[in-house]
C-alpha cells in the first residue's frame, strides 16, 4: 500500500484543486474509483464540468445535482475484479444548487418567490463566476453534513486562480455584512438619510442610471433578510475546510505555468494550516528518457547515423524486412538512415522535455513521497476502463526519482 | 456555424482580436506569436493579457505589466487587465472625476459595482479595450483572454448591460462599444486547442456559442501542440520491423549500445500521434467552414522567446496569405 491509499482512511472530504487543463476531472474520478477499490464503503466523487465522454462513462445525466451510483457490474468489469465500495458520482449545478440556497434560508414565501424571480439574481447565480466558487463549497458542505458517504471527493470549478474557492466563503460572508450592502439598501429605507451618501449616488444614477440602482438595491434588500442564514452557513463552510479530515489533493501537468500555480496552492495550504494530501503530477513522461545511457545511445545515432545504417545492413543482412524488401539497395539504405535519424532525434526531444518535466518536479517544496506521478498515457480518458488505470498508477506510489 | 471564411480582411488587420481557449493549450504563446509577427511587420500593438498570470510577460523575458501599458519589444506594448484600475480611468475620463477620493475608499465602491451589479467586471474589460480601439491608440490590440469558460459572458457583456442598465451614460456608451465589438471587420476571435478531447470538444462548443450567443466574428481556430508525423509509411513499416529481437539485437551491436528505449520513445511518440489524431480530424471536420491552423509541438523549447519566435515562424508559415491581405 502506498500513495494516497492511507488517505482515503483519514479523511472525509478531497479537495481536488489546480491549474485548468491539467487533468483535475479525471484525477477526481479516478480518486473515487481508488477509494471504492481500497475499500471505502461509499465513496461520492462531486464533479463541476466534466468532458461528455467522460460523464457518460460515469453515467452522469443531464444536468442534475442529484447523486447517480455507477452501476457496480461495470465498475467491476472495467476493473477487472471485484470493487468493494459504491461508488457515486453527481455534478454541480450552480444555478439550481442557488435556488436551493435561497429556498432554505428565505424568511417566507413571498422573499423567496422575489429573489428567484429578481433579474440580478438570476444573473448573479448563473453567471456570477465567484458565485460558483461559493456554491461549490456550499454544495460540498450540504453533502458533508448529510453524512451519507464515507468519503467525498470534489474537483474544483476552474477559476482564474485555483485558490480563488477556498476564499469564497469568506467573501460571501464579507460581502453581506458589508458597510457597502447597508450604503445600497439605505435610500430604500430612508432617502432623506442618504446625505453622507450623495456622491456616490449621483454617480451612480448618472453612470447607470436611477432603475438599475433601484433593482440592485431592491436584490440587496431581499436579501439581507437571509443574512443571519447565511452568515453561520459561510462559517460554517470555513469551518469544514479547516477541519483535519478535510485534505488537498493538488493535480499540475508538469509544464512550468501550472506548476507555478501548484507551487502557489500548496503555499496557501500551509500557510492556512489546512492539509495538503498528495502533490499529483499528471502526464509525466516516462523515466526511460532521463536515462543517461540512453540519451549517450541517442546522441551515438544522431551523430554517425549513416554508419550505422550501413553497419546495420551488413550485420542484418539476413534479417527479415531486409532479405524481404523490394527497395534497390540506394533507397533502402536513405530509408534506414532517416529512420534511425528520428528515432535519434525524436528521442532526443523527448529527453529534453522530460529532464525539464524532472526539474520542475523537483523545484517543488514538497515532501519526494507527497508526490505522485501519472504517466502520460497513450489514449483518451473517458471511459471507466481508463480511470481504472489512472487509479491503479495513483496508488502504486512511484518516487519521482528513480533513474 | 456561420460562414467565417473570409478573405477580404486579413486576421492581423483587424483591430481587436480575442484569443481564447481551455486552460493549458497555449493561449498565451499563441498570443504572444501573433504579438511579435504583427509587430514584427510595423504594427504598433498591444497585447491585454485579461487573467493577469504574467505568461506573456515570462515569454518575452519582460516584467509582469500593470494596467499601464509597457513597450517590451519594438512596436509591441503588453498591460494586464485590472478591472478596478478600469474603473478609476472610465471615471475619470467620463466624469472628469477627480474627486474619486471624495467617495471614500474607492475599493468598498467597486466591491459594489463588481459583485452587485453582474456583467460591470465584464464589461470593464470589453469596455476598456473597445475604448482603445475608439481612440486608435494602436493598430492592433490582441487579448489573451479568459479561458473559454469566461469568454462568452465578456463578449455579450454589454448586450447583458444594456438589458439590466435602462437609463443612463452607461447605455450610450454601450452602442460604440457594440459597434466596435460586433463589426467583423474590427473584432475577431481566435479558439486554441490542443488535439485532445477536452480542450477539442471546449473549442468546437465554444465556436458554436460565439457564433449563436454574441455578435462577435470568429476569426480561426488554431491547434496547438500536435506531435508530428515521425515517419512516412514505409519508414514505419521499418520501423515496426526493428523491434523483433533479432533485428533489435543487430541494431544494438550497429550502435554498440542499448537501443531499447530509444525503439520505446519512438513507439510512444508514434502512440501520441496516434491518439491525437481523431482530434485533429474533428476540427478539420469544420475547416470548410472556419481557418483552422495546426502548429506542431515545439519540443524542448519550453518557453520564452524562442518558443515564441518558432511558433511565430509556424503560425506564419501556415496562415501566409490569412494573415493581411495587403
Amino acid at each position: 500500500m502506498g500513495g494516497l491509499e492511507s488517505v482515503f482512511f483519514d479523511s472525509e472530504i478531497l479537495i481536488v484543486a489546480g491549474a485548468g487543463g491539467v487533468g483535475k476531472t479525471t484525477i477526481a474520478a479516478a480518486l473515487g474509483i481508488a477509494a471504492a477499490e481500497s475499500g471505502t464503503n461509499k465513496v461520492l466523487v462531486l464533479t463541476v464540468d466534466p468532458a461528455k465522454r467522460l460523464a457518460d462513462a460515469l453515467g452522469l445525466v443531464g444536468l442534475s445535482s442529484h447523486a447517480n451510483r455507477v452501476d457496480p457490474i461495470q465498475l467491476n468489469q472495467a476493473i477487472g475484479h471485484e470493487v468493494p465500495g459504491e461508488l457515486y458520482v453527481a455534478m454541480l449545478d450552480a444555478k439550481s444548487s442557488w435556488d436551493e440556497l435561497i429556498k432554505r434560508h428565505a424568511p417566507d414565501a413571498i422573499t423567496r418567490d422575489k429573489i428567484l424571480s429578481n433579474p440580478i439574481y438570476k444573473n448573479i447565480s448563473s453567471r456570477f463566476v465567484q458565485s460558483h466558487d461559493y456554491i461549490a463549497m456550499e454544495s460540498l458542505y450540504e453533502l458533508y453534513i448529510s453524512n451519507a458517504y464515507d468519503l467525498i471527493v470534489i474537483d474544483t470549478p476552474p477559476s482564474r486562480h485555483a485558490i480563488d474557492f477556498l476564499d469564497a466563503p469568506v467573501k460571501m460572508a464579507d460581502f453581506f455584512s458589508s458597510k457597502l450592502l447597508k450604503w445600497l439598501t439605505l435610500p430604500a429605507r430612508n432617502r432623506l438619510l442618504m446625505g453622507a451618501f450623495k456622491p456616490f449616488y449621483q454617480i451612480a444614477d448618472k453612470i447607470l442610471g436611477a432603475q438599475f440602482l433601484s433593482d440592485v438595491a431592491d436584490f440587496f434588500l431581499l436579501f439581507q433578510s437571509m443574512y443571519d442564514g447565511f452568515i453561520v452557513r459561510a462559517r460554517s463552510v470555513s469551518k469544514i475546510l479547516e477541519s483535519p479530515s478535510t485534505q488537498f489533493v493538488v493535480v499540475s501537468s508538469p509544464e512550468a505555468a501550472p506548476m507555478q500555480e501548484a507551487e502557489f496552492f500548496i503555499s496557501a495550504i500551509n500557510q492556512r494550516h489546512l492539509n495538503l494530501a498528495q502533490m499529483v503530477v499528471n502526464r509525466t513522461l516516462p523515466d526511460y528518457f532521463r536515462d543517461p545511457g540512453s540519451i549517450f545511445v541517442a546522441h551515438k545515432l544522431q551523430d554517425n547515423f549513416e554508419q550505422i545504417a550501413k553497419d546495420f545492413l551488413v550485420k542484418g543482412k539476413k534479417l527479415k524486412y531486409i532479405s524481404e524488401t523490394d527497395l534497390p539497395p540506394g533507397r533502402l539504405e536513405a530509408l534506414v538512415e532517416r529512420v534511425f535519424l528520428e528515432i535519434s532525434g525524436s528521442f532526443l526531444n523527448f529527453s529534453e522535455v522530460a529532464l525539464q518535466e524532472a526539474a520542475e518536479i523537483s523545484k517543488l517544496a514538497v515532501d519526494e513521497e507527497m508526490i505522485t506521478l501519472i504517466p502520460h498515457l497513450n489514449f483518451d480518458i473517458s471511459d471507466l476502463n481508463s480511470l481504472g488505470k489512472v487509479a491503479v498508477h495513483l496508488c502504486s506510489s512511484q518516487s519521482p526519482f528513480t533513474i | 456555424m456561420s460562414d467565417s471564411l473570409d478573405r477580404s480582411i486579413g486576421l492581423l488587420d483587424r483591430s481587436l482580436v480575442f484569443i481564447t481557449g481551455k486552460g493549458g493549450v497555449g493561449k498565451s504563446s499563441v498570443t504572444a506569436a501573433l504579438g511579435l509577427i504583427a509587430s514584427r511587420a510595423g504594427k504598433k500593438t498591444l497585447i491585454c493579457e485579461v487573467d493577469a498570470k504574467g505568461d506573456v510577460a515570462r515569454l518575452f523575458d519582460s516584467e509582469p505589466a500593470d494596467f499601464d501599458p509597457i513597450e517590451i519589444r519594438d512596436n509591441l506594448y503588453l498591460m494586464s487587465m485590472d478591472t478596478e484600475a478600469a474603473l478609476r480611468e472610465y471615471l475619470r475620463i467620463f466624469l472628469r472625476l477627480s474627486m474619486v477620493s471624495k467617495l471614500g475608499p474607492l475599493a468598498k465602491t467597486f466591491d459594489f459595482v463588481a459583485n452587485a451589479a453582474p456583467g460591470v467586471q465584464e464589461v470593464l474589460v470589453v469596455g476598456k479595450l473597445c475604448y482603445e480601439v475608439k481612440e486608435s491608440n494602436y493598430d492592433l490590440i490582441l487579448v489573451d483572454a479568459s479561458s473559454t469558460g469566461h469568454i462568452v459572458s465578456q463578449l455579450a457583456s454589454p448586450k447583458g448591460i444594456s438589458e439590466l442598465v435602462k437609463l443612463g451614460m452607461v447605455k450610450d456608451q454601450i452602442k460604440w462599444m457594440e459597434e466596435i465589438l460586433y463589426e467583423p471587420s474590427v473584432t475577431s476571435v481566435i479558439v486554441v486547442a490542443t488535439p485532445a478531447e477536452t480542450p477539442v470538444n471546449e473549442a468546437l462548443e465554444l465556436a458554436s456559442k460565439i457564433d449563436s450567443d454574441t455578435d462577435v466574428h470568429l476569426g480561426a481556430l488554431v491547434v496547438n501542440k500536435v506531435m508530428p508525423e515521425l515517419f512516412s509509411k514505409a519508414e514505419e513499416e521499418f520501423f515496426s520491423s526493428l523491434r523483433d529481437e533479432k533485428s533489435l539485437a543487430v541494431f544494438a551491436k550497429a550502435v554498440s549500445g542499448d537501443v531499447t528505449s530509444l525503439l520505446n520513445g519512438s513507439a510512444a511518440a508514434l502512440e501520441m500521434r496516434r491518439t491525437a489524431e481523431p482530434h485533429i480530424e474533428r476540427i478539420l471536420e469544420v475547416s470548410d467552414k472556419i481557418h483552422v491552423a495546426l502548429l506542431p509541438l515545439m519540443f524542448g523549447i519550453g518557453s520564452g522567446l524562442r518558443l515564441v519566435r518558432d511558433l511565430a515562424e509556424a503560425l506564419s508559415a501556415e496562415w501566409d496569405d490569412l494573415l493581411w491581405v495587403d
